[in-house]
This record gives C-alpha cells, structure tokens and sequence, in this order.
C-alpha cells in the first residue's frame, strides 16, 4: 500500500517541476514581447532596416520560447483538478473564475494576435503591424495578472467567506481579490523580473556572438544595437525588481512573518530595544538545523536588517522562527490539529532569497558597466573578450533568480496551500493512485529535458546563422485565382 | 436549479462545441501530414494553412477547462483527477503537437524536420481520439462515490461505447480536416483530400449507426429524453449526408466545411442534452453530479456572466477577423496541367 504522503509527495514534486519548467518561459516570453516591440516601435519611428531585422531575429527566439510556454501552461491549467481536486473543491468558487478570466480575456488576445504578428510581415502596414506585437505582448502581462491574483490569494486570502454547508471557501468580494496588497507587490515584480530575463537573455547572446564575429564584420553593429536596447530594458527590470522586492520582503513581516524569519535566518527574536546599537544585525551566512530548527552558525553584518525590515538605521522588531512556532500553535492548534508544526524549510529560504537579492546586486552592476563599454563611440567591449563571455553567462541568471524567487513565495507558504486556511495535506487529490502520478511524473521530466533541450540548441543555431542567414524560402501564400483557371480538377 | 447555473452549463457545451468546430479542423489538418501529403511542399501548405491559428484554436479548450473550474468546481475536480491518465495521454498530445509546429521549420536537414511533423500527425490522432474517449465516457457512467471522487483504471473507460466514441471523433475531425484542406490549399492537397472524402462519408455514416445503437446500450440518453435524442441523431446523420452529397456531386466548398463541423458540435449538443441536469454519471444514481451540487456560488455566476458578456463578443470579434485576414488559399504545387 502507497500511503497519502507518497502521493502527496508526488504531486507536490510535479507541481513544482511543471510550474518552474512552465516558469522558465514564462518570463522568456512576456520579457522577449516587450524587447521585441520596443525593436519593432524603433523600426517604425526610424524607418532603420536594422530594427526591422532585430525584431523578426528575436522575434523568433520569441516565438520559440512563445510556443514551449504555451503547452506548459496546459499543464498546469488542468493540473489543479487532476491532482488538487480537494484544493479546488474547497477553492475553486474564487479559483477558478480567475482562471477563466485569464483564458477569456488575456490567452484567447495573445495566440490570436501572434499568430497574425508572425504571419503577416509583407501584409500590413509597418504601424499596423506593430500593434500585433503589442497586443501580444500586453496581453501576456495581463494573463500574469490573473494567475498572481490567484496565487496572491493563496498566499493572502482575501474577500472570501467559509461556506460550512457546502464545505468550502466562497467569493464574497471580487474587489477585493483584485486590491490584494499582496497582488500589487507580486504582479511588478514579476512583469519587471521579465524585463531582467529577457534583457540579460538578448545582451548575453549577443555577447556570445560578439565572441564568434571576425573584425569589421557587418554584423556586429547589429549585435551591439541589440545589446544596447536589451541591456537598457535589463536595468529598468533590475531596478524594479529590487524596489518591489524590497517591499515584498518589508510586507512579509506582517502578512508571512515566518516566511520572513526564515529568509533573514532569525530563530530567536531579534529586539532592538535590547541591543546596544538599537539596530537588527543580518545574516550574510546561515545555517539552521533542520531538525531542531535552531540557528547552528551565522555571519552577521549590522544594521542591515533594520534598513530591510524598518527602512531605516535603527529599530524593527524581527520575530524568530521558534516563537511563531508557538504562536502558530495557539492560534491554528485546535482547528488543524492534523498539522504537527509550522516551520518552513529555513536553509531553503535563506539562500534562496540570497541567490536572488544576490544575483539581481549582480546584474545591476553589470548591465551598467556593459552598457557603458558597449557606447556608441568606443570599440571597448569588442576588446575586452572575458567581458563578453561574464555578459554570455549573465544570460543564465535571470532563470536561476527566477526560480528562487519562486522556491521563498512557495515553501514560505507551507504548511498551507491556502495562508492560513488550508493545508496542503488536506489538497491533494485522494483517488489518483500514486503508479498514475509517478508515470506521468517521469514523462513529464523526460518530457521536458526534450523540450528544454531542442529549445536551447535551436536557439544557439539561429544565433550562430545570424540574422541575415538565407533561410530556405517558405512558398509564401499567393492568390489562388491565377491558378483555378488553369483547371485543377482536371 | 437557477438559470445561472443552466447558463453555465450551456456556455461550457458552446465552449466545448468552439473547440471541436475549430481545433476539430486542425487536428484534421495534421492528421493530413500522414495521409495527405507527398512531399514536403504539401507539408509546408498543410503548415500554412493551420499556422496562424492553432493556438487560438486551442485557447477554447483552455477556456472551457477554466470555465468548469469556475462555473462547477465540483464537476471539474471529479473529472480531471478521475480521469487522469487520459488527460494526462491528451496533454501529452497537445504539447508535443503545439511545439512541433514551431521546431520543424528550424532543424537543419529533412529528416530532421520530418521527426516533428511525423509527432504532429500522431498527436493530432491520439488527442481527438482519447477526448473522445473522456467524452463518452463521462455520460456512460463511472464508480463515483458519496464525496464525488472517482476512482477507476485506465482500463475501465475502455469499452466498446468509448473505442467507437474516440473513433468516431477523430474520423470527424479527419473529414473536417479535408473540408478544411479544400478550402484553404491549392494544386494536389486539395485534389487528393476531395477523393478521400468520398469514401469516408460512408464510413462515417456506418459509425454514426453502429454510435447510435450503442448509445441505446451504454447510456440512459435513450430511454429518458427519447424524443430529444432520436431528433439529435437523426440531424447528425443528416448532416453528414447532406455533406457527403454536396462535396462529392456537387463539388462544393465552404457549406461541407461547416457542415463537417457542425457535426463536431452537434455531437456535444447530444452529449450535454443527454446528461442535463447532470454533469457526471455515477453508476450508482445516487452519487450522479449535477448542475446543482457542483455550482459555484450565485455571485461567482453572476460575476462570470458579467465578464462573459463583455468579453466574448470582442474575443469572438477579433477571431474571426483574423480567419478573415487568413483568408487567401495557400498554393501546395504547380498546378499539374
Ligand atoms: C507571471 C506569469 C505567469 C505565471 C505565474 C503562470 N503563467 Fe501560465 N502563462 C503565462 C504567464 C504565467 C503567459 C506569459 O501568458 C504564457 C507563457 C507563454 C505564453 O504563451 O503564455 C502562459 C501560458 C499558459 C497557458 C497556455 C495559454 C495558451 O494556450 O495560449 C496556460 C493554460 C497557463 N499558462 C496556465 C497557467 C497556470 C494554471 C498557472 C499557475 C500555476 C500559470 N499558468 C502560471
Ligand atoms: C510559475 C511560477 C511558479 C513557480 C515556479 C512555483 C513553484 C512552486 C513550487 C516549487 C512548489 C512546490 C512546493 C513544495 O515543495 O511543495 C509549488 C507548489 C504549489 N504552487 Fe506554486 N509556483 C508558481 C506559481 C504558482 C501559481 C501562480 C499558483 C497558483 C495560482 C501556484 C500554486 C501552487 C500550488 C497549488 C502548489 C502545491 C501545493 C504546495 O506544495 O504548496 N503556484 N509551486
Ligand atoms: C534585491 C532584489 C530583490 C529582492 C529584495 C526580492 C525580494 C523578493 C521577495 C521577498 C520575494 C518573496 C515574496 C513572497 O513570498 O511573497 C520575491 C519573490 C520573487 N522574486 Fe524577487 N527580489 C529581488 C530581485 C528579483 C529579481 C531580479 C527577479 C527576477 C529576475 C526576481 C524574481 C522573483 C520572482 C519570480 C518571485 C516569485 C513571485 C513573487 O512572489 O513575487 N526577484 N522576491
């Protein structure tokens, strides 16, 4: 016999792979649509040919990356009622319509419109045709909109009462789903975390080109230009990302303080009062033990922490993981007794968020001296190749930032599916058999490394071809009336 | 029952009903990358012909998914997690057939290309059939329990009622698919997909029969709503005869196209009449789901109806406004003269 924990296991294991896998693309995507139109809206104002051959060039990265989030998405749309079908009984009264919403308005506009984008360049008019882009593009910002409602809902319950009869939590307030503080941090930093992949993604491919290019070859104009507008949309995404991640983390105290305790490494309470210099020390390095939960050794640099969590030199007040343990305790203890304890995976978290606020640190610094070496009138970056190939590499980091980011909002989350209301053990669904859930978990991993796999060597040919590669001619379509009176039913 | 709910219920037949009209033709499409195509110009018009369109197509299943999960979270739990290996084989099917559209054009030899476009005409079988499958299923009833939860193997679903079921939509889906063709591509395609149509109509005059006369075994359809049923059959047999007569005598083009989809839809309109006001089939009756008992709440109706009536109609504006851009048939070979 499987017991429920395996198949909970197994569904939590596909969850997470399917929706980081899903994740990967998703920023690729939303980030690639807004670097492709800038290039296009420059193409139409400019008129410069080049533009028009940058936009179609990543247009088609695009259009990849597009396409494998696409059918990732599918997963996860019935992924919910395939293996959550507790979670969306309980939820699926404000679940589900946000879901729906996200089809009707945001999904149907975007594969519409890419489908006429990438099909008609000869047919529109250039100030057409870049709306087609547009209209994409904001139609996938809009999708995330919807998805981060709900997910800002699980994290942040909101404008919902509990139905007992029906046994189950139900809309009172779609106003409210909509105003969740928790959406108006998550939602910017996500779109502005899709500005950083895709920035870095195109900067850190031209750089690899650049690497390849002969002197004086024509493409390298090119791939300069591209970087530039790349690198320009990668540093208003770093900036954001670090302004709304800031407030994400300072909202945490109040809303998941021990999401927040177990990022910052605290176990005991920190109180400044009772400190010398009345400020919060935080951790560079962290180590807690897993089992007791107790912080084992740290490396602690002062101040820090009362500027994150108190926006200023002194004061703030940071509860440690062991006193929310006992508070948790008290507060959900007698209505969810089959929950054992409250503590999220601290070591997880800790570095998580460190590789994240780390990485972004990273890259600001970088965008900024790439663009400064990559100047209209200075040959610098062309000469300084390990440059280059620090600024081809910088094209992974977004992705592993990405998926941190992810990894602190989920465990933070747990023991709950829903903050606060369900457990995650009480979601799962209880008559799909684990055989059933291990199958499909390993061909969706096998699967994926197909995917992820054709996606990134396809990528590398298209940029080793370079934009003005003669592709073999597509028979374009032509007007069928020259040929009907030639007699094809002969 | 409220009119909400027996709107909701309607709206997910009509979303279902949109799917298979529309991606009904572009399974049908790529089914042709097996049985209609020589080479690798034909290949390239089958492309062009569905290319612009797949996606949104498909954006109808994901909007019906949604939709239950909105309108009847209850009916969406018990179906996707008890039928799971199903939905996951159709899952399966739409991401590997939705990646192949893009990855074919990219490989660098012929062979490479013809791995992707061998897994689009595979997919393109195996979706519409294990959907057809689900679909009958669903109405022909499944061990449910008292909390709604099904349980049951893959081999459970596998009955004659189903195989014929998934048959008949893919063979559906084929025929659209043609009538697609027909319309959309020039030169040898178009010629060759008018004579495969003559004979599939017969064929699938003979598994709407053999459909029908399973039907009276496996389900209630016929017993309960008798009238309403017969009615529904004898148009889809109709339908499909009038479709046989105008495409193969008559020669014509648009009106068997959306014959050939109509009935697609009128296949839904069957399924979801027959389980009304029920959603699921439990074997035992007791445990039957139903509009009622899988309902989100009135105010979640109420805001989704909202959202509906003002989104649709723009949706639906700008769907058809791209087909009308896509308009033009597409050239597959030198006209042979
Ligand atoms: C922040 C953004 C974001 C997040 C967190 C998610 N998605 Fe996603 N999703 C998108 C942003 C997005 C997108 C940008 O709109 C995609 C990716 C590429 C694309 O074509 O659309 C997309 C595609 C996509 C599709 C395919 C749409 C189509 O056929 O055109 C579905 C069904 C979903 N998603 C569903 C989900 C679900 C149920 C999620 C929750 C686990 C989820 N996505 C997380
Ligand atoms: C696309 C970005 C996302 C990523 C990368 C992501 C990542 C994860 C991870 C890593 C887990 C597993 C935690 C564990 O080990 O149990 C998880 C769980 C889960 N997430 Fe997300 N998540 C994302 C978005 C969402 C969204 C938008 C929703 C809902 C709208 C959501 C709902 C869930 C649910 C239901 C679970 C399973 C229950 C649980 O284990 O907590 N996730 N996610
Ligand atoms: C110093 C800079 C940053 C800080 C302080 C920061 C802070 C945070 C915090 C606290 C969370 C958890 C929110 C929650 O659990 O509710 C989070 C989540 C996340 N971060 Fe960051 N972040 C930074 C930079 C970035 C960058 C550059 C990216 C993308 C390239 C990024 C991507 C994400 C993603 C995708 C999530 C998960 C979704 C969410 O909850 O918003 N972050 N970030």
């Amino acid at each position: 016999m499987v017991t429920l924990v395996g198949i909970l296991d197994l569904a939590r294991f596909q969850f997470a792979m399917t929706t980081i896998f899903h994740f990967f693309f998703v920023p690729m995507s939303i980030g690639l649509g807004v670097v492709v139109s800038v290039m296009e809206t420059i193409y139409v104002i400019k008129k410069d040919e080049m533009y028009k051959k940058m936009a179609q060039f990543w247009g088609k990265i695009f259009i990849l990356s597009f396409a494998v989030g696409v059918v990732t998405g599918l997963i996860q749309e019935f992924q919910f009622g395939m293996n959550w079908s507790e979670y969306s009984r309980y939820v699926g009264d404000i679940f589900g319509s946000l879901l729906a919403i996200e089809a009707l308005v945001a999904f149907f506009a975007e594969s519409t419109f890419i489908g006429l984008w990438s099909f008609t360049w000869d047919r529109f008019k250039p100030g057409v045709h870049v709306l087609f882009i547009w209209i994409t593009t904001i139609g996938s910002a809009i999708s995330s909109l919807w998805i981060l409602a709900a997910n800002s809902f699980m994290q942040n319950p909101v404008g919902y009462a509990i139905d007992n009869h029906m046994g189950r939590a139900e809309l009172k307030s779609f106003g409210a789903l909509l105003s969740n503080r928790q959406l108006w941090v998550e939602f910017p930093h996500v779109v502005i975390g899709t500005f950083v992949t895709a920035g870095f993604l195109v900067a850190g491919m031209s750089a690899f080109k650049l690497l390849k290019l002969k002197k004086a070859h024509p493409e390298i104009k090119f791939f300069r230009r591209s970087m530039n507008v790349a690198l320009i949309i990668g540093l208003i995404g770093v900036a954001g990302a670090l302004v709304t991640g800031d407030q994400h983390a300072f909202d945490l105290q109040s809303m998941q303080p021990m999401k927040y305790a177990a990022m910052e490494g605290v176990d005991k309470s920190i109180t400044s009062s009772e400190r010398k210099d009345k400020a919060q020390p935080w951790s560079l390095i962290s180590v807690t033990n897993p089992d007791t939960h107790k912080v084992i050794a740290h490396i602690e640099i002062p101040y820090v922490l009362s500027i994150l969590g108190n926006h200023s030199l002194t004061g703030g007040n940071t509860v440690g993981t062991t006193e929310l343990e006992k508070e948790f305790q008290q507060k959900y203890g007698k209505t969810h007794s089959d929950i054992k304890d409250y503590y999220v995976p601290e070591n997880t978290l800790f570095y998580s968020f460190r590789v994240m606020a780390m990485g972004a640190g990273g890259l600001l610094m970088l965008g900024v001296v790439a663009l400064w070496m990559n100047r209209r009138k200075s040959k610098l970056i062309l000469t300084q190749r390990w440059f280059l190939w620090i600024l081809g590499v910088a094209t992974f980091v977004p992705f592993i930032i990405n998926t941190a980011g992810w990894l602190v909002t989920e465990l933070g989350r747990y023991p709950w599916v829903v903050y606060g209301l369900m457990p995650i053990s009480s979601a799962v669904s209880p008559n799909v058999s684990a055989m059933s859930l291990l199958i499909s978990n390993i061909v969706y991993f096998l699967t994926f490394a197909t995917l992820g796999g054709v996606m990134v060597w396809i990528s590398r040919r298209a940029l080793h071809a370079g934009p003005y590669a003669e592709e073999e001619e597509v028979e374009s379509p032509s007007d069928p009336y020259d040929h009907l009176a030639k007699g094809v039913e002969a | 029952m409220t009119i909400l709910e027996i709107l909701w219920f309607t709206l997910i037949g009509i979303l279902w009903a949109g799917f298979f009209f529309l991606e009904g033709f572009d399974f049908g499409v790529g089914m042709q990358f097996a049985f209609n195509a020589r080479d690798q110009k034909d290949r390239e018009a089958l492309y062009q012909a569905i290319g612009p369109n797949w996606d949104a197509n498909e954006v109808w299943l994901v909007t019906a998914g949604g939709a239950t999960f909105a309108a009847f979270p209850a009916w969406y739990a018990s179906l996707f997690s008890g039928f799971y290996l199903m939905l996951f084989i159709v899952l399966l099917g739409l991401i590997y057939r939705g990646v192949s559209f893009e990855f074919r054009e990219h490989m660098p030899t012929i062979q490479g290309t013809h791995i992707w476009e061998r897994l689009i005409a595979l997919t393109s079988f195996l979706v519409p059939f294990f959907l057809g499958m689900i679909f009958t299923a669903m109405v022909s009833g499944t061990p449910i329990d008292a909390h709604g939860n099904l349980s049951a193997g893959f081999f459970d679903y596998v009955t004659p009622f189903t195989l014929v079921g998934g048959i008949a939509v893919t063979l559906m889906s084929y025929i659209h698919g043609l009538n697609y063709s027909r319309l959309r591509i020039d030169g040898n395609v178009r010629v060759r997909a008018s004579s495969q149509l003559k004979y599939l109509y017969p064929v699938l005059l003979a598994g709407e029969a053999l459909f029908a006369i399973l039907l009276f075994f496996y389900t209630d359809f016929l017993q309960t709503k008798t009238l309403l049923t017969l009615i529904i059959l004898v148009v889809i047999v109709l339908t499909t005869v009038i479709g046989w007569f105008l495409t193969v005598k008559k020669q014509l083009e648009a009106l068997p196209f959306v014959l050939s989809g109509l009935t697609l839809v009128e296949v839904v309109v069957l399924l979801f009449v027959g389980l009304f006001p029920r959603v699921m089939v439990a074997n035992n009756p007791l445990y039957n789901l139903d509009i009622m008992n899988t309902s989100s709440s009135p105010y979640t109706l109420k805001l989704m109806t909202i959202v509906v009536i003002t989104a649709l109609p723009v949706t639906l504006g700008y769907q058809i406004w791209s087909f009308w851009v896509f308009r033009k048939r597409i050239v597959s070979h030198k006209v042979v003269e």
